[in-house]
């Protein structure tokens, strides 16, 4: 076994100070905390999954908290169906975020550029029409979850069971990527997204990487989705409203894209500056636009380029 | 019945037509620059928040109208000076994150001036009351006003595209850039003329919905999605697809919340139908946009091979 | 000697312009045809039609006897149909040998495979570390394609062709930019291929051309002026007066 690549070394840091995190704020006595910290790891899952297409895919992607959505609902589907099992909700979650991703990827992929960026934004308004019609699921207003699910019949009421059931799915889904994007299927993603016509010059047709690349994206995402349905206890269409799109894309920038590294670190550092941020101000929106403009505008290489000077996630996965 | 499909095919039109005015100067910067703005909601949302403010001030709509007007074409100026134009050779994810950036930045700094409550634009007397349409039909004047207004900009859009210089440029670049940067065109500043006027467009629509629909921070946001489904249908860079697509998508989304739920009476038992109504109304204009992506990626005017 | 590539009539308009204007053209299983033309003649876009980038307007492709005037690009170099690329195309942010490899990868095996480490198979490393060996990149390796020079990044270009294992390789102006040592590089390499592959050769290179060419074929505003050996086509008054005479 050669030594382990740098960004999974960085990886294996977090992850480790991630463990560590609920019996520090414990001892800290703010155990509040580990729900703030859960919330980290929930939009790290999802950073990750957009990572795939976005980073690895050039698949720039408006509507993946669609999928976030899709998760949630599985969960307050579940419950109304009395199926309280988590891996349930979670297979419920990702065959619906796979059929519609499945479609809608379909007919987005077929377009570039501009065109796919709408459309996939477009999309995943559809989807959130959708749940607001709902009347039975609360509609607009979301609907409370009476109780959080159970894995394997133990019970994730205590908030330092979900936390390590979500540290766990995290660490599971980044060492499924991290084997994926390194597979032969992950070369010939990146290779797309280097440039197709080289790559159908070799043989290669991208159309159903690109798709297959999509589906277990949103299917990812949607394992986000049931697991923040289940920290807040509630599921809401506001939770795959198209500005959780574009924060999701914001974290992963933030982090650096295509190191999947990278994406946990700009998810755990981006909820972090949210919850800072809006203690000190409502209006907290103002700045984080304000500093996004700005970096986007006078960082060469945009926020990448930023958070490389800066040593965030690290160089790209080539 | 075919009195109110009258009604919500009028009310079809004029939200159409609102529709085409916001997509109508966004659809060009898509097509002349490649470059991608989700910030340009805002100048809809600001030139109605303009209007009340001038109107406010001043007690007359068409003074405030008058203000509104220049207004926000100055505000669009100042942010494609500050902003836009640094973003034109950036990727598409800069110009995401950037144009993300000012929309939060943009609709928060307008709470923070004017507050999250709806803000109310009087009607001016001149237009006030309703006209006999078709037997008991009566229809609103300011929204027939609202129709005449958006028609008279979209024929005066066009006679300038088809028959002025700028225009022959315009239409040239949204279907060949390069040619037009060949032809020793300054793109830098055949953009800022279409991005300053596709800005007073939409704050032109911001300003005349200020009566009729009340003024929010989200209103900017709302009408930003079906833009670009409306741009998507109609083929990026095309005007004569935007104003099919914007009338197509305002009269299938009125019409649609309140016949689906008739219409689909006639095949399923009525509360089913109001059920399934209330669910497929919504997501209609999307459903089209599938259908006609579908038959044709670059939408229904979109030029082939530029997706 | 057999047909392996057959252009019958084709034809390809850009609006009022005919740039591909009734070309007929047959390539010899074994040859090394050149097609020579001025700028504008549309040899190009005559590359683009053979290769499935471009669907010409009407007019038939012939492949070993096969029709696939209307296959997709990545169907024909799975035939054996490669290309190179007048602008080099390479994936620039990955390393050289992973540039290869993908070429190999594309015809050894499913590229759907999720879990096993594709920089970790042996097999498909030694045959793309061949194909640079051919080229003469093989230490160069472990490069990223973005860090190659020009004339590297033209080898490369090659090796990736290769890598595909065609029958029949299109080559658009692989000296392009090219000086040299580099160029005479090039030519010994495609004077060794030619005994092994038949290769259609766009060049502009004419020492190249008369020196590597089987039969030269002269593209003129879109249409074949005259098809030959080498000698006959320099000889010919017509290809003088309309194309020679520019540069000679």
């Amino acid at each position: 076994m050669s030594a382990l690549a740098p960004r999974l070394k960085a990886a294996l840091a977090l992850f480790v100070l991630m463990a560590l995190v609920p019996p520090l704020v414990t001892a800290l006595g703010d155990p509040f905390l580990t729900v703030v910290a859960n919330r980290m790891l929930v939009f790290a899952i999802a950073a990750l999954s957009l990572d795939l297409i976005l980073g690895y895919g050039a698949m720039v992607s408006f509507g993946h908290a669609a999928y976030l959505g899709f998760g949630a609902y599985a969960v307050a589907l579940g419950a109304r169906w009395g199926v309280s099992d988590l891996l349930a909700q979670i297979l419920l979650g990702m065959a619906m975020s796979a059929g519609f991703a499945l479609v809608t990827g379909a007919i987005s992929l077929r377009t570039k550029g501009v065109y796919f960026i709408m459309i996939t934004l477009a999309f995943a308004q559809m989807a959130y029409f959708f749940f607001v019609a709902q009347s039975s699921l609360g509609g607009d207003d979301g609907v409370a979850l009476q109780a959080r699910s159970s894995l394997l019949g133990v019970s994730l009421e205590g908030d330092l069971a979900l936390y390590y059931v979500t540290l766990g799915a995290l660490v599971a889904i980044y060492a499924g990527l991290y084997r994926l994007t390194g597979s032969r299927f992950g070369r010939v993603l990146k290779g797309t997204r280097e440039n197709a016509l080289r790559m159908q010059a070799m043989g290669y047709r991208p159309f159903p990487y690109q798709l297959i690349a999509y589906v277990i994206a949103a299917c990812l995402c949607s394992v986000a989705g049931v697991l923040l349905a289940n920290l807040t206890e509630y599921v809401s269409p506001a939770y795959m409203g198209w500005h959780r799109s574009g924060e999701l894309i914001v974290m992963l920038v933030f982090g650096g894209i295509g190191t999947l590294t990278g994406a946990v670190a700009g998810a755990l550092v981006a909820v972090g500056l949210e919850e800072v941020l809006a203690i000190f101000s409502d209006h907290w929106r103002l700045g984080f636009g304000l500093v996004l403009v700005l970096v986007v505008l006078f960082s060469p290489d945009g926020l990448t380029g930023l958070a490389k000077r800066l040593g965030i996630g690290g160089s790209k996965d080539v | 019945m075919t009195n109110l499909f009258l009604l919500q095919l009028l009310n079809g039109a004029q939200f159409g037509i609102l529709l085409f005015l916001v997509a109508a100067g966004l659809t060009l910067v898509f097509g002349i620059m490649d470059f991608i703005n989700l910030a340009h909601g805002v100048l809809y949302m600001v030139g109605a928040y303009l209007m009340a403010t001038f109107a406010g001030l001043t007690g007359s709509f068409w003074l405030g109208l008058l203000l509104a007007m220049p207004a926000t074409l100055v505000f669009g100026l100042v942010l494609e000076f500050l902003v836009f134009r640094r973003l034109y050779d950036r990727s598409h994810l800069d110009q995401v994150l950037a144009t993300f950036g000012l929309i939060l930045m943009l609709s928060e700094g307008v709470r923070i001036l004017w507050g999250s409550a709806p803000l109310n634009v009087d009607m001016p007397a001149l237009l006030s009351g309703s006209v006999p349409l078709a037997g008991p039909l009566k229809y609103p004047v300011y929204r027939i006003a609202v129709i005449a207004a958006g028609l008279a900009s979209a024929v005066g859009l066009w006679a300038l595209i088809n028959h002025t210089r700028a225009g022959m440029l315009l239409r040239a670049g949204a279907s060949n850039r390069p040619m037009v940067a060949a032809l020793g065109v300054d793109i830098s500043r055949l953009f800022m003329l279409v991005f300053a006027f596709g800005a007073m467009l939409a704050g032109f629509a911001g300003a005349i919905v200020a009566p009729i629909l009340s003024v929010d921070p989200g209103m900017g946001e709302s009408i930003l999605i079906l833009t670009f489904v409306v741009i998507v249908i109609g083929g990026v860079g095309s005007i004569r697809g935007a104003f099919l697509a914007a009338i197509l998508v305002g009269v299938v989304d009125t019409v649609g919340r309140t016949f689906g739920p008739i219409w689909l009476r006639m095949v399923m038992d009525p509360s089913a139908a109001a059920q399934t109504g209330r669910m497929l109304a919504p997501m209609l204009v999307y459903l089209l946009m599938a259908a006609v992506l579908f038959w044709s990626p670059t939408g229904l005017f979109g030029r082939k091979g530029a997706k | 000697m057999s047909e392996l590539l057959e252009i019958r009539d084709l034809r390809k308009s850009f609006g009022a312009l005919a740039v591909t204007d009734g070309v007929s053209l047959s390539v010899a299983e074994g040859e090394l045809h050149a097609v020579i033309g001025p700028n504008g003649a549309g040899k190009t876009t005559l590359i683009a039609q053979l290769s499935g980038q471009l669907s010409p307007d009407s007019g038939l492709v012939l492949y070993d006897g096969e029709d696939i005037t209307h296959l997709d690009m990545a169907t024909r170099v799975r035939r054996g149909l490669a290309r190179s690329f007048q602008i080099t195309a390479l994936l620039p942010g990955m390393s050289v040998l992973e540039n290869v490899a993908l070429a190999v990868q594309a015809r050894s095996g499913s590229s759907f495979r999720f879990w096993r480490d594709a920089g970790d198979e042996e097999i498909t490393n030694a045959q793309a570390r061949v194909a640079l060996e051919e080229v003469g990149l093989a230490d160069r390796a472990s490069v990223l394609a973005s860090a190659l020079s020009h004339g590297e990044q033209r080898q490369l270009e090659l090796a990736v062709a290769l890598a595909t294992k065609p029958r029949l390789l299109l080559l658009d102006e692989p000296l392009a930019g090219t000086g040299g040592q580099e160029a005479e590089r090039l030519i010994a390499l495609m004077q060794r291929l030619k005994s092994r592959l038949t290769i259609v050769l766009i060049e502009h290179d004419m020492d190249a051309v008369f020196q590597l060419a089987d039969r030269v074929s002269v593209l003129v505003y879109g249409a074949i002026a005259a098809t030959g050996s080498p000698e006959a086509v320099r000889a010919d008054p017509a290809v003088r007066a309309a194309y020679l005479g520019e540069g000679a």
